[in-house]
């Protein structure tokens, strides 16, 4: 019988009841503590993320094996709790001048961020699923925030509707595993599994489990909801999307796929092979023709994905250590993208068509400067941070063999390069077009330098990053 | 012995029957009507097994709050049931095959059935024997203390569900009268009665 601690669960309690209190606030004190409602709600995170690698100590399991912590838990909750207070700031100014900012937006982010990281900390289905639906239940609500619009409202009546059909398959998988497997607790199922033959019911599991993950990050063949979501979505939340869920499912992908089924890898690695081959074909040629920024961006990290899943497919650890590298790398791109987007205004009113890039390098420099770094990087090329993220997750793909996956990979990426750069040139050498509004906003223009300079300049000092990540991928592999 | 096998098989007949009643009557509040059918004959199907816990709450949760709900979502709404209808004929031989692959595919995966070695070792709830303990008592043994966890999950979960349901559809309305009993209850006479001495024959 493991404790029943609950010690290493601390920055998770602490942030649900602080959101709780917060929440109490909000309703006494009505609309107007919505101006203090996002800061606080960002101490909260901050404090939580000041936590969460005070108390990781090692391997420590919490709620009598529910819930476990470790390094690789720590690196990738840091980047949820990154990518969560970055989209906030980012909400702030867009929601008031939309004319949407209510204290409960701020109240949602904290819940859905906690489900987060509930997901990256689960070690049982059970504990899993409940996390997934902790976090997607407050996205669901974040998509449809702009209710008075028809497209926020489709997006989320969409993403609640696919969202529920791919819990339906990951429940249905989990009741497979654990009938034959006759546990949920991950460590539970890797003993079933080592050193057994694996039976075709719990494979038919694995199968559902995996489409029901596959839909958490986006992958393709269940990608259909990403462009209409990011699309119909407010801005900020889109921004919110594209950054900490993906990390959490992906951590929750990683985690499921290496721990308690690392033993039937043979069994799964063609099914990730393909899933990581059509995202990245996928995210190359269906984003050529979008005309809307956010779209293309849907499309791109739907491409990004698929990236990130070969160091999945490798399976090892070092393709482990270069999917982390990989995710903290695209956090920061993805999020400074997307704060360009939202610069995206003219006369008030928010533009999204990607021809109203034209020519902005003459009128709006720097967020021109800041954009071109961002697609530069997203395309891969050196020494932009991206180029290293990619680096790091073909490097192993190549030393386990699987050079189809590698070389795809690179062609996907030669062909996605088209379309961010067409970016660049249209705002650099296309005839200008209006400006737009100024100013952007302190917070949009801090995160922009911020994310920017991170991108530009993470070739000087790749070390601390990398190491993390290799002592991550370490835990993983070592418990 | 022989009358539960009797009632067992009455109860899974009723349901199977009602289960087919429900997607093919064509009176939509007769197949929530069937589809309550379904829930109770389920339900007693539960009780059959031991699991009475598991029974009252099939009954309490589904037939007195979803099935009440879809009852009155379909009262309610004006939802042209025979539009929705209309491409029934068309995709039936669709549906059947998928519905054929399917089960074709349970067929397959139960016909394999193997309890993997380690599994008997693994699992670490035991079921205790119904004659030993009540269903409440053995689900209250875990529920608070192993499984406390994940009981405050779904907490926060239908928090969530709550703060969303407000966010989306609670809307402030201006002008609308609302009783307001401290004021009521602080009305003076000198605030609302005036006396006017009239004069006759010549009014106000």
């Amino acid at each position: 019988m493991d404790s029943l601690t609950m010690m290493p669960a601390l920055p998770e309690i602490f942030l649900a009841v602080a959101g709780m209190a917060l929440l109490m606030f909000g309703v006494f004190q009505g609309d107007k503590s919505r101006h203090w409602m996002t800061w606080a709600v960002v101490a909260c995170l901050v404090i939580a993320g000041a936590a969460v690698p005070q108390l990781a100590d090692g391997r420590s399991l919490a709620f009598g094996g529910l819930f476990i912590t470790d390094p690789f838990a720590v690196f990738m909750k840091e980047l949820v709790l990154i990518g969560a207070v970055l989209a906030l700031i980012m909400a702030t100014g867009f929601n008031e001048r939309e004319k949407i900012a209510r204290f409960e937006f701020p109240i949602l982010v904290l819940y859905a961020t906690v489900g987060m990281l509930l997901m990256i900390s689960a070690n049982d289905l059970i504990a899993l699923y409940v996390g997934i639906e902790l976090q997607s239940l407050c996205l669901y609500v974040l998509a449809a925030f702009r209710r008075d619009t028809g497209r926020s409202s489709e997006a989320g009546l969409k993403y609640f509707v696919l969202g529920a059909l791919s819990s339906g398959m990951l429940l249905y998988g989990a009741s497979l595993i654990y009938g034959f497997a006759g546990t949920t607790r991950f460590d539970g199922l890797a003993e079933v599994l080592a050193g057994n033959d694996i039976s075709l019911g719990l494979i038919v599991g694995i199968v559902f489990l995996i489409a029901g993950l596959a839909f958490k990050v986006s992958a393709v063949p269940f990608h259909m909801w990403t462009p209409d979501v990011y699309e119909g979505a407010p801005t900020p939340v889109t921004a919110f999307f594209a950054s900490a869920p993906k990390m959490a499912a992906m951590a929750l992908f990683i985690r499921v796929m290496i721990e308690p089924l690392g033993e039937a890898a043979t069994d799964w690695r063609q099914i990730i092979v393909f899933i990581s081959i059509a995202s990245m074909l996928l995210g190359a040629f269906a984003a050529i023709w979008q005309t809307n920024i956010k779209r293309l961006l849907a499309y791109s990290s739907i491409g990004h994905m698929g990236y990130a899943l070969i160091g999945l497919a490798a399976g090892t650890e070092e393709g482990v250590r270069g999917i982390l590298v990989y995710l903290a790398i695209y956090l920061p791109m993805v999020i400074g993208t997307f704060a360009c987007v939202m610069c995206m205004r003219r006369q008030g009113r928010m533009v999204e068509g990607i021809e109203d890039l034209a020519g902005i390098a003459r009128t709006n420099p720097g967020m021109a400067l800041a954009l071109a770094i961002f697609m530069f990087s997203m395309a891969g090329i050196p020494p932009l941070a991206g180029f290293f993220g990619k680096l790091y997750i073909f490097l192993p793909a190549i030393e386990s063999g699987l050079y189809t996956l590698a070389v795809i990979g690179v062609l996907s990426s030669v062909v996605g390069a088209f379309y961010y750069l067409r970016i660049v040139k249209l705002m650099y050498f296309d005839e200008a077009s209006e400006a737009f509004d100024r100013p952007m906003g302190r917070e949009l223009s801090l995160i922009l330098v911020v994310t920017g300079v991170f991108t530009l300049f993470f070739f000087v000092s790749p070390e601390p990053l990398v190491g993390n990540a290799a002592a991550a991928a370490a835990a993983l592999f070592g418990g | 012995m022989i009358i539960q096998a009797l009632a067992f098989y009455l109860f899974a007949a009723v349901a199977i029957a009602s289960g087919v009643m429900v997607v093919s009557a064509r009176n939509p509040v007769h197949s929530v009507l069937f589809l309550i059918l379904a829930f109770f004959n389920a339900a007693a199907l539960f009780v059959l097994m031991g699991a009475e816990f598991l029974a009252m709450v099939l009954v309490i949760v589904y037939v007195g709050a979803v099935a009440v709900l879809f009852l009155f979502v379909v009262m309610m709404l004006d939802i042209n049931f025979v539009a929705l209808r209309q491409g029934f004929q068309q995709y039936l031989p669709i549906g059947a095959l998928i519905g054929l692959v399917l089960v074709a595919e349970l067929v397959l995966v139960f016909g394999a059935w193997v309890v993997a070695p380690g599994a008997e070792l693994a699992a670490t709830d035991r079921i205790p024997a119904p004659d030993q303990i009540s269903n409440a008592h053995a689900i209250g043994l875990v529920l608070y203390t192993k499984y406390a966890y994940l009981f405050q999950v779904a907490g926060l979960i239908l928090l969530v569900a709550m703060i969303g349901a407000i966010v989306l559809t609670h809307r402030q309305r201006d002008n609308v009268k609302k009783q307001r009993i401290s004021t009521q209850l602080g009305r003076r006479r000198e605030d609302s009665v005036e006396v006017v001495k009239v004069r006759s024959g010549e009014g106000i």
